[in-house]
């Protein structure tokens, strides 16, 4: 096995996780990367999406909402405002967040409030990334 | 001199009364151990987020940033935040407190004040004023991150539109179990953090930052609000216990003095009226012989 990569992805909840890892994807605002063991430092904001890491055969995948990552000294840290595990996430609660925020985008379409459907849209945003992360147990 | 009667009835409620005390005195405690783990679990994300923060602002420039645009102060906004309940001593009063000196000062100086309260008892008490723009109010029992998300969201627009020019935020700092203070932390325009923080970590600037600074900086911007406020939520929510947990010791403990005092009262009664029983009996003896 090659070198490793520490990852600690930490919410106002506490730390999350904190392990070696062979490889990190992660959802970054420009797109999606992948960070190796002896990347060069580097930040990146995060938007929802899915956070997948690699150790040995073992792959695991966290639905992470809003923040940021930092790569420095051969560690990768996100600071995110949540971070679950498919096995934490009650997938009828997506679901309904999923089609409540749809109800609200389909009348925040009609209506001119933008503040009202960028809500809405984080919210599908969120509720997708965990029914994905869910489904991928 | 109260009668028997009364006097029993009295010690009986102030028993009473003294087990109510105690009860929250101890529910006040087993929260107080949540709140301060809650607080335990928001450190590592707090100073790593300062730190970032810190190196971010020192390298990048502060001009061009519409949260860090320092303007001609025309009008202060105070987010209060109190808790929900009452029964916890001076807490909410001395934040109160502190909210209406700064408030005087502020108008002193020629500026207007507004207030968002956070917490039920500080809006209750600030409408008085007639100056509360917004209140949030029983979210204190279980807030969560977006609590204070929707919070910050609501501060940093009516920034941006030029409503506000100045935010600082009131909170009870959480010294320790025994000591809660009122404390002021300023919210906005972000300053860029320098000094405590960075000295515990520092980097050289040298990251590769996806996307630039400027739009990385956009970001963390809000986050950082929403920091600020989860924080001071916290510290208040911690503080809230810790307070009433004195509050009820104090309240049980003169409880107790009053039983006390009040069996003292009673056992005189009692001996008096057992005295002039007796001063009865023995008199009407006496007469008989």
């Amino acid at each position: 096995m090659g070198q490793q990569i520490r990852l600690e992805v930490v919410t106002p909840a506490g730390a999350k996780v904190n392990e070696d890892v062979d490889i990190v994807n992660a959802p970054g605002f420009g797109g999606d990367f992948g960070v190796l063991a002896n990347h060069a430092p580097f930040l990146s904001t995060i938007k929802i999406g899915t956070l997948t890491y690699e150790n040995g055969n073992k792959r695991e995948s966290l639905m992470v909402s809003g923040g940021f990552c930092e790569v420095s000294n051969n560690k990768i840290t996100f600071l995110v405002e949540s971070a679950e595990k498919g096995s934490e996430i009650d997938v009828e609660r997506a679901l309904k967040a999923k089609e409540r925020a749809e109800k609200r985008l389909a009348q925040a379409a009609q209506q001119t409030e933008n503040f009202n459907r960028k809500r809405a849209e984080v919210a599908l945003q969120r509720a997708l990334a965990r029914m994905k992360v869910s489904s991928m147990r | 001199m109260a009668s028997l009667k009364e006097v029993k009835t009295k010690i009986a409620g102030v028993k009473k009364t003294a087990q109510i005390t105690k009860a929250m005195n101890m529910v006040a405690a087993a929260r107080l151990r949540g709140a301060q783990e809650k607080m335990e679990a928001f450190r590592p994300y707090a100073s790593k987020f300062n730190v970032t923060m810190s190196n971010l602002s020192g390298g990048a420039n502060t001009t061009g940033f519409p949260l860090m645009e320092i303007r001609d102060v025309k009008t202060v906004e105070l987010v209060v935040i109190t808790s929900d309940r009452g029964l916890c001593g001076s807490f909410n009063a001395n934040i109160i407190k502190l909210a209406l000196k700064m408030m005087a000062e502020y108008e002193i100086a020629g500026k207007k004040v507004s207030f968002v309260c956070v917490g039920k008892k500080g809006s209750q008490l600030l409408n008085k004023t007639g100056k509360v723009r917004k209140s949030y109010r029983d979210i204190m029992g279980n807030f969560q991150m977006y609590n204070a998300r929707e919070i910050a969201t609501d501060i940093a627009a009516q920034f941006l539109s030029g409503a506000t020019d100045k935010v600082e935020v009131l909170y009870g700092h959480f010294k320790s179990v025994a000591s809660q203070i009122p404390a002021v932390a300023h919210l906005l325009p972000v300053q860029p953090t320098s000094g405590e923080e960075e000295s515990e970590k520092k980097f050289s600037g040298d990251y590769i930052y996806e996307p630039s600074t400027e739009e990385i900086m956009d970001v963390l911007q809000p986050l950082y609000l929403n920091v600020i406020i989860y924080h001071a939520m916290l510290e208040v929510g911690a503080s809230e216990h810790a307070a009433r947990m004195t509050a009820m010791d104090n309240a049980t403990n003169a409880c107790k003095d009053m039983v006390k005092s009040l069996s003292i009262i009673y056992n005189k009664a009692r001996q008096a009226a057992v005295t002039s029983e007796l001063m009865d009996i023995v008199g009407g003896a006496e007469a008989l012989k």
